[in-house]
């Protein structure tokens, strides 16, 4: 038990101590300009040591320190009442709302397109080239223009967001599940013949449950991308609520370590959400007895 | 269905002609044969002699383009819709997510049959097939031959008389097949089944069959009908008497009649 604890600690801890090495590196060395710059300006004699200190101190750093990034995010979550509009807990909720309902109609959206496209070969040769040219528009171009129109009719809040989370994550979805569906090889689908079996049947029987682990690996991409929809989608609301507004305030006022607590607990938020994926793909495969 | 003196399969010049980039391939050409009631006929032949496409034509899994075939004393199509037979193929294609009961019980749920008539017929074809206690396990939890006895038991459980079967043991190896050779020939004691058996190994053509068909490629015709002298009732211990030897002779002489038309 040790030794296996060792096998799968040791090699996370030795690549997160790197990382957090060279982050501090590059805190020091973008950070010294302006702190000689301060220097120079107040006279003041410096040391090299002091210098280091200096540049991890800094209220508006060009890379704040991991240690401030931390203490920001700790202040914004733990000691903060959630209901604060200062709460990171409260603007990650929002964004995180908006990306469930995105991500839940991106799967509808992906599974039914897929369905339409397995089995009708008209739909294949339309839908598949729009779908694909749907997702080379950059959805930076888009989201302003879907929060405008949705709003012009009337149309705000959660939902507009949530589009711009569904426009990603259908993606995803759709091809993973188109491919899900075909997989079954000819041998299985011969069978289906032999018992005269509809296509309802040979549907539910067989495309559907073998495509299981297509949909969940699909999900798992899909849910990271419904998260950048929802950030996406925040930003040309004027940022009043959400990661994105964290983001985009942050950055109108230079602060920057608001933007890294508010980008680090983006990517956390991601990790927890494909995680929970694949926890429910384990889940539903050993209940269907396909894990072994 | 029709009386024991029709056959239940009868081809007439039955041809097939695959059209590819290549030009057309003869896959079948100009097959005469009958088959009767309760007869354990084997298809022998090289590959690309057409005998898993002639085995893929009775079960309507491929169309004829030339001559006749009645199944049943029905078109091929006909006899499919009306679930007259039941296919064995080569991989067992047990569903992973299904248990072995519930594999079988498949074809039972997409007929229609009732709850309790799916628990019975379940429970009968799973001891026909010696597989009674492993009804719960999935199929990854049994050996090769095991899956295969398993995946008889689904072609089994729908009561179709004709049973058509792919090379089913042509990736076993050969203890197992030996093993399922004889308890198949138990089998089709029992049930008074036809069947038709696609394989590539003479002993086993020769030791299951009352009849052997031998095919030759290019195109895929029949090149010897053979109708076996045998007893019905046999162990394997009589592959290596004189009369299975004698036979087995025939079956590798049309074999190599057939391919000295390539060379």
């Amino acid at each position: 038990m040790n030794k296996l604890l060792e096998g799968k600690i040791a090699p996370v801890v030795v690549v997160v101590s790197v990382l957090i090495a060279i982050w501090y590196c590059f805190t020091v060395y973008l950070n010294t300009p302006w702190q000689l710059d301060r220097y120079e300006k107040a006279g003041t004699d410096w040391t090299y040591s002091q210098l280091i200190t200096d540049t991890m101190k800094q209220d508006r750093p060009v890379l704040p320190a991991v240690h401030q990034v931390v203490v920001e995010i700790w202040q914004t979550t733990v000691n903060k009442n959630i209901t604060s509009k200062r709460s990171l807990i409260y603007h990650g909720w929002i964004t995180l709302s908006a990306t469930l309902l995105g991500f839940l109609f991106g799967t509808i959206l992906g599974i039914t397109l897929a369905v339409l496209i397995v089995h009708n070969k008209a739909l294949d040769k339309s839908l598949m080239p729009w779908i694909i040219t749907s997702q080379t528009i950059p959805i930076l171009a888009i989201a302003p223009m879907v929060i405008v129109v949705l709003n012009a009719i009337g149309v705000s809040g959660l939902l507009p967001k949530a589009l711009i989370s569904t426009y990603l994550s259908f993606f995803p979805i759709a091809v993973g599940m188109v491919k899900g569906l075909r997989s079954p090889d000819q041998q299985q689908l011969d069978l289906m013949h032999t018992y005269n079996a509809s296509a309802a049947q040979t549907f539910w029987k067989l495309r559907w449950p073998n495509s299981v682990p297509f949909l969940f690996t699909s999900m798992k991409v899909a849910v990271a991308i419904s998260l950048v929809g929802a950030i996406v989608g925040e930003l040309p609301t004027g940022a009043i609520a959400g990661l994105g507004a964290r983001l985009l305030a942050g950055s109108y006022y230079g602060q920057t370590i608001q933007i890294w607590s508010a980008l680090i607990s983006a990517a956390v938020l991601a990790a927890v959400l494909v995680m929970l994926v694949g926890v429910a793909n384990n889940v539903v495969l050993k209940r269907m007895g396909m894990s072994q | 269905m029709s009386k024991d003196a029709s056959p239940v399969v009868s081809a007439k010049k039955l041809s097939l002609t695959f059209e590819t980039n290549d030009g057309p391939v003869h896959a079948l050409s100009e097959i005469d044969l009958d088959i009767a009631k309760g007869e354990f006929v084997s298809f022998i032949g090289p590959s690309g002699c057409g005998k898993t496409t002639f085995l893929r034509v009775i079960a309507d899994l491929e169309k004829p383009t030339g001559g006749e075939i009645t199944v049943g004393g029905v078109s091929p199509e006909e006899a499919r819709l009306a679930r007259a037979y039941g296919f064995v193929f080569q991989a067992a294609s047990l569903y992973p997510w299904r248990s072995i009961e519930k594999n079988i019980a498949l074809p039972l749920e997409i007929m229609g049959f009732s709850k309790s008539e799916i628990q019975e017929r379940t429970r009968r074809v799973l001891e026909l097939v010696d597989l009674d206690e492993f009804g719960k396990k999935f199929p990854w939890q049994l050996s090769g031959g095991m899956q295969q006895r398993a995946s008889i038991a689904r072609a089994l459980a729908f009561d179709a008389d004709l049973l058509l079967m792919d090379e089913p043991f042509g990736a076993l190896d050969e203890i197992v097949r030996d093993h399922l050779n004889e308890q198949l020939l138990k089998l089709w004691d029992r049930t008074n089944k036809t069947i038709c058996f696609v394989t590539h190994s003479i002993p086993e053509a020769v030791y299951l069959s009352t009849k052997i068909v031998v095919m030759s490629p290019r195109p895929g015709r029949v090149i010897d009908v053979i109708e076996s002298t045998l007893p019905k009732d046999r162990s394997l211990d009589i592959r290596e008497s004189p009369k299975f030897l004698e036979l087995a002779h025939r079956v590798r002489d049309g074999l190599r009649a057939g391919h000295s038309y390539d060379e």
